[in-house]
């Protein structure tokens, strides 16, 4: 059996005292739209910050296709990447979508999407290109290509983001909160494109408040109550018949 | 004396002017190039996570901003002469030059308020861009290289640019050490011609049309990195 795409293991992570992840598992397996539910706080976006080593848990394992992160303790307790090289290159592997969407504003959006995998993966100048107009075109902003960020609506930057994260042909794409920065009128040209990815059998991790999309979008739900994971199951299970009391009044203030 | 006569004058040390201008243009345009050069790792050093990275950045900016420049071209020029090792060694045809002299103090001066403006620049950075560089694979070089250094250079163009014309008005001290700038020029013309009002309003404009030439040069750079289009809204 292939190894899941993405499995995160007993994670814990702490600021200072506050303990905000406390034991999280997860696995996503190919083909997995999995949608984080929960109260602000809960600590999905750290989760997901988490599983890139934007943030340094304190425990825990995280397997990229099978192949787990070396970590070691850092002086804080922290833990830290062992090999960066190993870092970089798992990265590369799994997609980051932010939720102020961190364009780089000095660059045109081509130039924004061809960077990494001109950098990173070494691909020439006009492959980048190449690939760049396609995943352009598959968000809808092919006639902004020479636009620079701060020229876009917000719609349009976070798609471009999108198409930045797709250049990398990752494995993985986790979203934190992509439309929560967004204009409302701009949130359904956002959350059609994320359909889409979805629709064409991408593995996403999707940190979210859009109840009803996460519902349509995702074959599984987890939903994250002060660190730990509270309810997981279908969009059925978790939105119709959750098991826990907290969910259920989550569930009950969110429709 | 009448305006005719003013003119003449004006005409007859024209050339000397001239030089003088040039010298001081010289001088500053060569310290804040090569300034810049040696602040970039000086810069870079000083927003380091390491105090032992930050510690001689820190110290030489410390010394270089908390003297007066004047202060700074003395001690080199009449200061390191009294050492023999110093006159003994390959420097001194430099090291006794008034001109070498002006340009070496004034490179290493300017270089630390460099090194400042970068170092803000570079902190100044919005981390989430940094973030997204390394969300993407970049190694910590890599996200220096192409994204940070980049985005700082735009960010720190405007002060530099505040930086050249700070760098022009503060060369003015180098004729103190006999050096032939635009104030020395002005300082010998008066010294022959009694004119001091006149060619003091001389040496004023021209400072004032070298600045306007920096201003319109920096403009075109700003123009040139679209320093305008990627800033946020």
């Amino acid at each position: 059996m292939t190894p899941p795409a993405l499995e995160v293991r007993n994670l814990h992570k702490r600021y200072g005292d506050l303990e905000v992840l406390k034991g999280v598992d997860l696995v996503a397996r190919d083909g997995d739209v999995i949608s984080i539910l929960g109260s602000s706080g809960s600590g999905k976006s750290t989760l997901l910050r988490c599983i890139n080593l934007l943030e340094n848990p304190h425990a825990g394992q995280i397997l990229v296709a099978g192949e787990e992160m070396k970590l070691k303790p850092s002086r804080d307790g922290a833990l830290v990447a062992t090999d960066s090289k190993q870092i970089n290159r798992l990265r590369a592997r799994v997609g980051f979508v932010f939720q102020s969407f961190n364009l780089w504003p000095h660059m045109s959006i081509l130039d924004n999407i061809i960077e990494a995998p001109r950098r990173v993966l070494g691909h020439s100048k006009a492959d980048a290109i190449a690939a760049a107009e396609l995943f352009l075109e598959k968000v809808g902003i092919a006639d902004k290509r020479h636009a620079f960020p701060a020229q876009l609506s917000g719609g349009q930057q976070q798609r471009a983001a999108i198409a930045r994260t797709l250049a990398m042909q990752p494995q993985v794409i986790l979203f934190d909160e992509p439309t929560s920065a967004l204009d409302p009128e701009m949130v359904q040209e956002v959350l059609n494109v994320i359909r889409a990815l979805a629709e064409e059998g991408r593995t996403m991790l999707l940190v979210t408040h859009e109840m009803g999309f996460a519902r349509h979008v995702s074959n599984q739900v987890v939903f994250l109550h002060q660190g730990q994971v509270e309810e997981i199951g279908t969009p059925e299970e978790v939105f119709d018949r959750p098991g826990s009391e907290r969910c259920k009044q989550f569930m009950s203030s969110h429709r | 004396m009448t305006w005719a006569e003013r003119w003449a004058l004006l005409v007859e040390w024209a050339p000397q002017l001239l030089e003088g201008a040039l010298l001081t243009l010289e001088l500053v345009g060569i310290a804040v190039i090569v300034g810049l050069f040696f602040a970039i790792p000086l810069g870079l050093a000083r927003a380091s996570r390491h105090w032992y990275i930050r510690a001689f950045p820190y110290t030489y900016i410390f010394f270089f901003r908390g003297t007066p420049l004047l202060l700074q071209l003395f001690l080199v020029y009449y200061g390191l002469s009294q050492f023999e090792a110093v006159r003994d060694s390959m420097f001194w045809p430099f090291l006794r030059e008034p001109y070498w002299c002006a340009l070496i103090i004034m490179t290493l001066h300017t270089a630390a308020y460099i090194a400042e403006i970068l170092r803000g620049a570079v902190q100044a950075v919005p981390p989430g861009e940094v973030e997204a560089a390394r969300a993407l694979g970049m190694s910590r070089r890599q996200a220096l290289q192409f994204i940070i250094m980049p985005r700082a250079i735009r960010i720190g163009l405007p002060a530099y640019g505040n930086e050249v014309i700070l760098m022009l008005k503060a060369s003015a001290v180098v004729y103190t050490i006999t050096l032939m700038d635009i104030m020395g020029v002005v300082r010998t013309i008066n010294s022959r011609t009694y004119q001091f009002e006149m060619f003091f309003l001389v040496a004023g404009l021209i400072y004032l049309v070298v600045t306007i030439l920096f201003t319109q040069l920096f403009k075109l750079v700003e123009r040139w990195l679209k320093v305008e289009a990627s800033r946020k809204r």
